[in-house]
């Protein structure tokens, strides 16, 4: 068994439900004085005072992870299969310190810290959810990553023997599932290594044993289950943009003014969205966290660089 | 097998999807979520869009399906058949444009010009229109002949239609496929029914 959680408090009793509302409240009343954010990284960094948490029955039933098949219910149904203890994560390139390291051994001495992000889906849908996690920079550093080091690929598992989607003959996604960063977007404090949500260990459909949670991008830039971090010069190809390299750009920032050819990005259907109340609500740059997040990108065209 | 009762047969088939939907939205109204899911909207949107296709290659493989059995009942069931298929393509198009555009025509404008899938969704449902206005007898009438000849839009209704499913789906091809070879047979049928009756007049003559 792998323990994930400090194991002397239950995280359920660090942060209620009801504090989560408190929080809130406490934040809208903070942006009304115009006080903002302090800390970059806090908890409820650029919560909106109307984001309300998304129940989990939802977060855990309802995901793109098409290693389990297309469907938004096939994770949930199949996912119980995978296997995620032993888990080995490969460490390669421009790094001091590379090979294999087991899963619990990487996040041994690191505290997760709850935060509470928006999660916003390039199909126009999004989602608020306490992601349990460690900044990924400390993940990061322990591997002491060397001055070649652009950018940062994670791989996803290859295993069609757990993985049905990975065996599909009408499938035409080249595994393993790719992802990556800039250095700089991966040392960012609000980028986090999740390895629960709601207090408890991750779910195997949400990406178990650890994902990827970076909240101003989309969602598919949060790779999951990941077995290989590989830091390089050069800038990696994400699966997405292997496939539809118009439609699919490396950086990904939540951006409602940039025109996406399968949907219009100025709106979003916030979870759950019923038939009387769709909860439509406007598309934030960067998923609301421009704050903290727009500097990065300062002088770079986004329309070009999407 | 003159009293075949296939047309109300048919009716009950064809109707049971949107019966089901209708059990869904009763289930989801009493506890929002239950009946379609988180994304409510998606469902509808996609649910509709799948029957649209099935009952449209229905259609279309009516006249296939009287020269295969023999049977003359299936022409009598081809207008309600194309009647139901425009009927799921029109909540389809409704859903979308009441969930995912909340009824905004200047997004409804954008998706049209910026989309192309949209547009050629669209275009499938510009084909499908004169058909389904001109479906009565009173029109088919009027049109004589130049009836007939209208609803060879089926071809480019199908086509457009498949061309938006290609255009929007991103993985999982396995319906589409199929969908797809739907159409090539019943499209390669006609061809040689043609050059069969082409031969057999010119061996007349
Ligand atoms: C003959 C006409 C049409 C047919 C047969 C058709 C069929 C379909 C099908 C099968 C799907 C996919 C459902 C799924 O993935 O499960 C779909 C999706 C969709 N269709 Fe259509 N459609 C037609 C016309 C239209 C038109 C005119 C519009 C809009 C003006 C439209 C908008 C959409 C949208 C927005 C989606 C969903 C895209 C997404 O959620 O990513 N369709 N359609």
């Amino acid at each position: 068994m792998l323990i994930r959680q400090p194991a002397d408090i239950p995280s359920s009793e660090i942060t209620s439900e009801s504090n989560y509302l408190n929080r809130r409240q406490f934040m809208g009343a903070a942006v009304s004085l115009g006080v903002g954010l302090v800390v970059p990284g806090a908890a409820q960094a650029g919560l909106q005072p109307d984001d309300e948490i998304t129940p989990e029955s939802i977060v855990t039933s309802y995901n793109n992870f098409y290693e389990f098949g297309t469907g938004k219910d096939d994770p949930a149904r199949y996912a119980h299969n995978l296997t995620t203890d032993p888990w080995t994560v490969k460490v390669s390139g421009e790094a001091a310190k590379t090979g294999e390291f087991a899963f619990e051994d990487i996040i041994k001495g690191l505290t997760p810290e709850e935060r509470v992000y928006r999660f916003r889906c390039v199909e126009a849908w999004s989602m608020v959810v306490p992601w349990n996690g460690i900044e990924l920079r400390k993940i990061l550093d322990q591997f002491e990553p060397n001055g070649n080091a652009k950018y940062v690929e994670f791989k996803t598992l290859v295993r069609p023997s757990e993985m049905r989607g990975q065996k599909g003959f009408f499938s035409n996604i080249d595994w393993p599932y790719v992802e990556g960063l800039r250095m700089d977007e991966a040392y960012h404090p609000l980028a986090l290594m999740v390895t629960g949500i709601y207090g408890k260990e991750l779910p195997n459909q949400n990406g178990a044993p650890w994902r990827l949670m970076v909240p101003w991008k989309y969602g598919f830039k949060s790779i999951k289950s990941i077995v290989s971090i590989r830091f390089t010069r050069r800038r990696p190809r994400s699966t997405w943009e292997q496939l539809a390299p118009h439609e699919y750009g490396f950086y990904a920032n939540v951006n409602p003014a940039v025109s996406h050819p399968r949907w219009s990005q100025a709106t979003e259907r916030r979870l759950p969205s019923t038939l009387f109340a769709p909860n439509r609500r406007p598309t934030l740059p960067f998923n609301g966290y421009a704050e903290d997040v727009a500097s990065l990108y300062e002088g770079m065209d986004l329309a070009k660089y999407y | 097998m003159k009293a075949m009762p296939l047309k109300p047969l048919l009716a009950l088939a064809l109707s049971a999807p949107l019966l089901w939907l209708a059990w869904l939205i009763v289930v989801d109204v009493q506890s929002p979520g239950a009946g379609l899911g988180p994304d409510a909207g998606e469902t509808l949107v996609h649910y509709l869009g799948e029957w649209s296709i099935r009952c449209l290659l229905f259609a279309f493989a009516i006249s296939p399906f009287r020269h295969w059995t023999g049977m003359s009942v299936w022409i009598r069931s081809r207008r309600m058949v194309g009647l139901f298929a425009f009927a799921y393509v029109c909540l389809h198009i409704l859903s979308y444009v009441a969930w995912y555009l909340g009824f905004q025509l200047s997004a409804l404008l954008e998706d049209l010009v910026e989309r192309p899938y949209i547009t050629m969704g669209m275009l499938a449902f510009v084909c499908l229109l004169p058909m389904a206005v001109t479906s009565t007898h009173a029109w088919r009438r009027r049109l004589r002949h130049n009836w007939q000849r209208l609803h060879r839009l089926i071809y480019l209704a199908l086509a457009a239609g498949l061309i938006h499913l290609w255009w929007l789906t991103r993985d999982g091809f396995a319906e589409l496929v199929i969908y797809t070879l739907c159409f090539g047979v019943l499209c390669a049928d006609r061809f040689w029914r043609r050059r069969q009756t082409m031969a057999a007049q010119a061996t007349n003559a």
